[in-house]
């Protein structure tokens, strides 16, 4: 190892490690050695700070910038656990998963996944923090996911009878048990109210701990430029993922109605309707293979 | 503005960096600014709103690029990624010229988020110069890098930092952003002269100039761009511009972000300045000279 690698090493781990209750600098390091011995082997004191002060300076810097970006990314997440709770997951996510991204936009990618293997940390509402945590991540995919050039209703009847159909990348699909997307919405109100008053008043979250008696299905997907979610109905649902993983179009209607109540009529009826507004809303790319790229 | 290689040939006048908050403002109002510094990273993505923005602010205004994670003090390989994207904006925006930072935020994969200082060793002067030829190499447009602030200084260090970051652009053969703010809070945590730091910079190199403000605590100085810049760094400023000449020059404000006017108003505060150097340097005719009438 050469010594710019060691020396980035070792101050990276520091740098890095979580701070103390106090949110100061932790006098001993994870190793259970000294911090201030650490900080005097490689950084110089001056006549104001010592090594370990200095040092101190970046490991604060370091928590509060990457907490900051943390918070900002899940408010529904904080309002579902509490601000206690959600503090204790996002320095224990953090400490274990450092953002392996130049960008900060992916400091949350591994969340969802850490919080199933953690979630005694999420308490009783676990099921409906991971509910929350879908949609979150699924908000900040959305937001700057491409957008393909659209597939016209001209292009469509070129894809022949039973074409397999690209959905845009910045549409995703979940299947959840609570109603997740009116709550964020819900979250997202009261932190512009109390920002706006400087009040400091913790979300009302007793009325969305209940379950939804169904399922609810929800698009994530961007239109204008804006994030939207979209309720959808079991059999549209079913027919989208279907489609998602580029099965043709004669096997995604299959996979929809197999166990649907509708009457032929009725499906029809609807898959009229659902097409209609999803070639409305630019849902559909044109195939990689339409505009000279490779699939 | 004196043009040279290291900033594309171009005379760009006072610009200030383009931030969320200021969208609206910018896109109804259209206000007069000679040019807009945008962070790379925040625009480095597939799709959606940043990108639309981006694109009807080139259509307006000159544009020019600065990052913050490319980290070319990281003893560790270039990430490709990041590399490919950056390209990518490259030939999106036409950047004259593109700076980051003379610093290391990463090593083994996981990202500080920070600016970390550099020691000030042979193998560090090697490594830095190497990555820069690199990115030049592959996005094939000039670099600038700049100075940053620093909280520590290393035993390992065997020059002093503007004797680092000369060899670093003599070997490299790129240009200079330097943020005069970042030399003075530097000369205050370390001791040192502002003035020599200035001084001792090749002016031929300098491609553009920062300025912005800090916050200063009982024991050292905090690099926060929250404030307007203080007296005694627009006093540097002057000193630089009249040794370098007058140059593209961008005021940072990233936090308790003003109204766009503020910022603005701010950032023009250095064409007092500007035109006194321009004045300085306009060639006197001497008293009683003629001029001569051409009918």
């Amino acid at each position: 190892m050469t010594p710019l690698l060691d020396l980035q090493r070792r101050m990276a781990s520091a740098v890095m490690q979580p701070l103390a209750q106090s949110d100061q600098m932790r006098r001993r390091n994870p190793q259970r050695r000294s911090n201030a011995k650490e900080a005097a082997e490689f950084i110089k004191p001056n006549s104001r700070l010592t090594s370990f002060e200095r040092l101190e300076i970046y490991n604060r810097q370091y928590w509060f910038r990457i907490l900051d970006s943390f918070a900002e990314d899940f408010p529904g997440l904080r309002a579902v656990v509490g601000r206690k709770r959600f503090d204790r997951i996002a320095r224990a996510y953090l400490t274990e998963c450092p953002s392996q991204s130049f960008t900060l936009r992916n400091l949350g990618q591994f969340l969802p996944q850490w919080l199933a293997d953690h979630n005694d940390l999420a308490g009783d509402r676990y099921s409906l923090a991971a509910d929350m945590l879908k949609l979150e991540w699924a908000h900040i995919e959305a937001f700057d996911a491409a957008d393909l050039p659209r597939l016209t209703p001209e292009a469509l009847m070129t894809l022949g009878e039973d074409p397999q159909l690209l959905l845009q990348p910045h549409i995703s699909l979940h299947e959840l048990h609570y109603a997740v997307d009116d709550l964020l919405l819900a979250v997202r109100k009261h932190d512009e109210e109390q920002e706006e008053t400087g009040a400091a008043r913790a979300f009302p979250i007793r009325r969305w701990l209940k379950n939804s008696p169904e399922p609810i299905y929800l698009a994530v997907h961007r239109a204008d430029y804006s994030v939207c979610y979209r309720r959808l109905e079991r059999e549209s649902y079913l027919l989208l993922t279907t489609l998602r993983e580029r099965k043709p179009l004669s096997e995604a209607l299959e996979t929809a109605f197999a166990q649907s109540p509708l009457s032929e009529e009725d499906q029809a009826m609807h898959i009229q309707e659902w097409f209609a507004a999803w070639m409305a809303l630019g849902w559909f790319a044109v195939p990689f293979r339409s505009h000279g790229e490779n699939e | 503005m004196p043009a040279n290689r290291f900033n594309g040939f171009t005379e760009y006048g006072v610009g200030i960096g383009l931030r969320i908050p200021h969208y609206r403002h910018i896109l109804e109002q259209k206000p007069v600014v000679d040019w807009f510094e945008i962070i790379s990273e925040n625009y480095m993505i597939d799709g959606g709103r940043p990108l639309a923005i981006l694109d009807q602010i080139l259509e307006q205004y000159r544009v020019v690029q600065h990052g913050v994670s490319m980290y070319f003090g990281s003893a560790q390989p270039l990430n490709p990624e990041h590399l490919k994207r950056l390209k990518t904006l490259v030939k999106r925006t036409n950047t004259p010229w593109l700076t980051d930072h003379l610093c290391w935020g990463s090593v083994d994969g996981r990202y500080t988020h920070d600016l970390l200082p550099i020691p000030y060793t042979w193998e560090a002067v090697d490594t830095t110069a190497e990555k820069i030829r690199q990115v030049r190499d592959f996005v094939e447009v000039p670099i600038a890098v700049e100075n940053v602030s620093s909280y520590a200084e290393f035993h390992d260090s065997v020059m002093t930092e503007w004797e680092f970051l000369n060899e670093v652009v003599e070997r490299a053969d790129c240009g200079i952003l330097l943020d005069v703010n970042n030399i003075y809070v530097s000369s205050v945590n370390h001791d040192f002269d502002p003035h020599v730091y200035v001084d001792s910079v090749p002016a031929e190199r300098v491609a553009q100039i920062h300025i912005a403000g800090h916050s200063r605590y009982e024991k050292y100085v905090l690099d926060t761009h929250d404030h307007p810049v203080i007296d005694p760094v627009w006093a540097l400023y002057e000193h630089a511009i009249e040794r370098i000449g007058p140059t593209a020059t961008l005021l940072e404000w990233d936090d308790k972000i003003p109204s766009f006017e503020e910022v603005h108003r701010e950032a023009l505060k250095a064409n007092k300045y500007l035109d006194k150097v321009r004045l300085a340097q306009t060639p006197q005719r001497p008293a009683g000279e003629l001029t001569e009438v051409r009918a």
